[in-house]
């Protein structure tokens, strides 16, 4: 019934990586501390571990996204996995072939795991429900529901720096209504036992009873702000302006954008995060993007470690029996 | 046909009846209860002892996608499901394809409708052309041709001034108008603006988008004098404005959807897509309050808001799904889970049901009174069953309540006279 059911077997384990909502801290652990495993094999000459070797994962995207499938697609290469990129746009390429279609004709080509970017909340369940039992599925990231592998290298990112949770404070500003990133961060936090979640945002980019997700909610930033450990900002879509929900980029930056002077009021080591693509000045001062308190580019690093190891895990334990620990 | 129903418990809320006796019927209408009319040989029994007979259904909202979206369902196959789920009267709304916008269209459905022969079809007409909000339609040619009131089906009039003078020229023509109010722009969206919403990333739809647009109507029609019924309302503010409108002595009438009174936002969870509905699942305190309406009177009638989907419409991530579900053959039962959680009494719900959506429609049906067409409902009210897909007769398969135990089962289905449904028959 609920999404936690659909990614794990009767004992648990994950099958697929759809959502953080439900999962255990041991899940994220268990992630976390592949991940860190993993993480040095970047470093070494040869960066391949033979893991997925004869696997075939399939980015199945159908909505653009340039990094998150690269990262997705490398993560595959260093694990041995050979990997095919299918682009699909939903409004022009697939009319007159349902959703169903286009993954029993990739399912066809006997492939191993899908990951999936799809512009609807509930894509990746929905393809996690009917594909063949033997597949794998990633949620790449699907609607405003959910990106639970941005989350985990997230969360991966804070832990190497501060692996505190419960004495944490984090604060995710910016546009938090159409974020899947803030809404799978937020469960990953809660889960890890952060000592305060806060979101910072104008009402308009605020979801109804946000703080029914265990957030504290601030419409302040200064204010907001104030004694963090972790901020991270969100991109803001030039859309929001069409569809009235802000006035105008600069109003926003004046009001919710990171500059060094605002940063001040967080602790002094506190890290500046983002889940990428930057606009600069609209969302984040160049020189807070680029400055000592970011780790930005070490997000995107960390994320192909993360993926490794959920890729590596999900797999695992789709290719163990079911008996095996019964 | 002479028919004599014999033994069973006779609810007719109408006649504010209630008793154990028998029914007899000649000639397509109701001829005696309790007694037989002189000279009354019977040529068919039928035993209702430990059931229940009432007045057939009257359901003022189902879709049956004939003409236009045949692959959907047909007249036909939800005819038959209507039948068997006692609803000798559906009610049609104008959004065929083509509209029912001219008297054509009217002729189409009466024709296709008498020739399955199993449940009455009346139409509404559309409000304005093509429901487009913009030009009136030919509501005078519609009444005419048999329409019994005007809408625009689901859509909303966006332009006050177009709805003013809709209503106006309806009132002209004595004519009930049918609103299903959801604001056009704020409507869109996939579910209700609440925490469940939040949780799985769905675009909301907030109560505001209901309530504005029947606080604008209601202001519109205050002066007029034009019958209006605010059809499938959803949440407890838009209970308490109509409640409001009809103590000031508005003539105004409301109904809602069975289903929004059993299930809520939280069976969103899971994404299932068979919850996908228009207007939206809402939070518990607005199906309460739905339930409270029901009870009071200001929802006047209950209906299934039957929509039969083919299975590729339902098979597709949330959004991607279209809005809907099949009701025909719940709405009996489920209705009957109202009486036996006590939220008002048999008879008050049968009343719903039979002859409460018979007034809003300015019919003299949905009774048994002596001369009536003998549209009857016989039904066990303690046969327990389960729904699953070859039960139901809807080409739509798309229920939420698949798999659900449900009390209550009809077993008879009179339609003019003639048993339309016999459920022993079936077994």
């Amino acid at each position: 019934m609920s999404t936690t059911h659909v990614q794990l077997d009767p004992q648990g384990r994950l099958l697929h990586f759809l959502t953080v909502e439900g999962l255990t801290r041991r899940h994220l652990t268990e992630i976390l501390d592949t991940a860190e495993s993993l993480h040095s094999v970047a470093e070494r000459r040869v960066k391949k571990l033979p893991t997925l070797h004869g696997k075939t994962v399939v980015n199945l995207f159908f909505e653009a996204s340039t990094r998150t499938r690269t990262t997705f697609e490398l993560a595959a290469k260093r694990l041995s996995a050979d990997v095919l990129n299918l682009n699909i746009a939903t409004s022009s390429a697939v009319k007159g072939e349902s959703l169903l279609d286009t993954l029993r004709n990739i399912e066809a080509m006997q492939c191993d795991m899908f990951v999936v970017r799809h512009v609807q909340s509930g894509a990746a369940e929905f393809i996690a429900r009917h594909v063949k039992p033997h597949i794998a599925v990633l949620n790449a990231g699907d609607g405003r529901h959910a990106h639970p592998t941005q989350a985990m290298l997230d969360v991966f990112t804070i832990r190497r720096h501060k692996p505190d949770f419960p004495n944490l404070q984090v604060a995710i500003v910016g546009d938090i209504l159409h974020s899947r990133v803030a809404r799978s961060l937020i469960h990953a936090l809660s889960i890890l036992g952060t000592g305060a979640i806060r979101v910072i945002a104008p009402r308009t980019l605020l979801p109804a009873h946000v703080e029914n997700l265990g957030v504290q909610v601030f419409h302040d930033l200064a204010y907001g702000l104030r004694d963090v450990d972790v901020v991270v900002m969100l991109r803001l879509q030039r859309e929001r302006m069409e569809s009235a929900l802000l006035p105008s980029e600069q109003e926003f930056f004046q009001r919710y954008g990171l500059t060094g002077e605002r940063l001040a009021l967080a602790r002094p080591d506190a890290l500046v995060m983002h889940p990428g693509p930057i606009n600069r000045g609209v969302e984040i001062d160049s020189r807070v993007a680029d400055g000592p308190q970011s780790v930005i580019l070490e997000q995107v690093t960390n994320g192909i470690a993360v993926r490794m190891a959920i890729m590596s895990i999900t797999l695992g334990n789709h290719a163990r029996p079911l008996e095996e620990t019964a | 046909m002479r028919i004599a129903i014999r033994g069973g418990r006779v609810i007719d809320p109408a006649q504010q009846l209630d008793t154990v006796t028998d029914l007899f019927i000649a000639a397509g209408r109701i001829a005696g209860i309790g007694e037989p009319p002189a000279d009354f040989v019977a040529e068919q029994l039928i035993d209702a002892t430990g059931r229940i007979v009432c007045p057939g259904l009257i359901d003022l909202c189902a879709r049956l996608r004939e003409p236009g979206q045949e692959h959907k369902a047909t007249i036909a196959s939800e005819a038959r499901a209507a039948a068997a789920g006692g609803i000798t009267t559906v009610v049609c709304p104008p959004d065929t394809d083509p509209v029912i916008d001219e008297p054509a269209v009217v002729e189409l459905i009466r024709r296709r409708a008498k020739a399955a022969g199993q449940t009455r079809v009346l139409t509404l007409g559309a409000l304005t052309h093509r429901l487009r909000g913009e030009h009136l339609a030919e509501m005078a040619a519609l009444r005419d041709a048999g329409c019994l009131g005007v809408s625009d089906g689901g859509r909303t009039i966006a332009s006050s001034r177009v709805l003013r003078r809709a209503l106006e020229y309806a009132a002209t023509f004595n004519l009930t108008v049918f609103l299903t109010p959801l604001d056009p722009e704020l409507g869109q969206g996939l579910a209700h603006e609440g925490q469940v919403a939040t949780r799985l990333g769905l675009s909301g739809i907030p109560v505001a988008a209901e309530t504005g647009i029947i606080a604008r109507d209601l202001e519109l029609i205050r002066d007029l004098g034009v019958r209006v019924h605010f059809g499938r309302l959803s949440s407890a503010r838009a209970v308490e404005l109509v409640a409001r409108a009809r103590a000031d002595g508005l003539p105004v009438s409301a109904d809602t959807a069975i289903h929004h009174l059993h299930l809520s936002e939280i069976d969103l969870s899971g994404f299932d897509s068979r919850c996908h509905l228009r207007p939206p699942l809402r939070g518990l305190r607005d199906l309460e309050a739905l339930r409270a309406g029901l009870a009071s009177g200001v929802l006047g009638a209950l209906c299934s808001d039957h929509q039969p989907h083919e299975p590729d419409a339902k098979q597709a991530p949330f959004g991607d799904t279209e809005p809907g579900l099949s009701g025909l053959e719940t709405l009996l039962a489920l209705s009957l889970r109202l009486a036996r959680d006590g939220v008002l009494p048999l008879s008050t719900l049968l009343e719903r049901l039979t002859c409460g959506p018979a007034r809003i429609l300015g019919l003299d049906s949905g009774h048994l009174g002596i001369g009536a067409s003998a549209d009857v409902c016989i039904f066990d009210p303690d046969a327990e069953w389960r729904l699953t897909p070859d039960t139901l007769r809807s080409q739509g398969q798309n229920s939420p309540f698949l798999g659900w135990s449900l009390q209550g089962q009809v077993t008879h289905t009179l339609f003019e006279g003639r048993l339309v449904y016999a459920r022993d028959a079936h077994d």
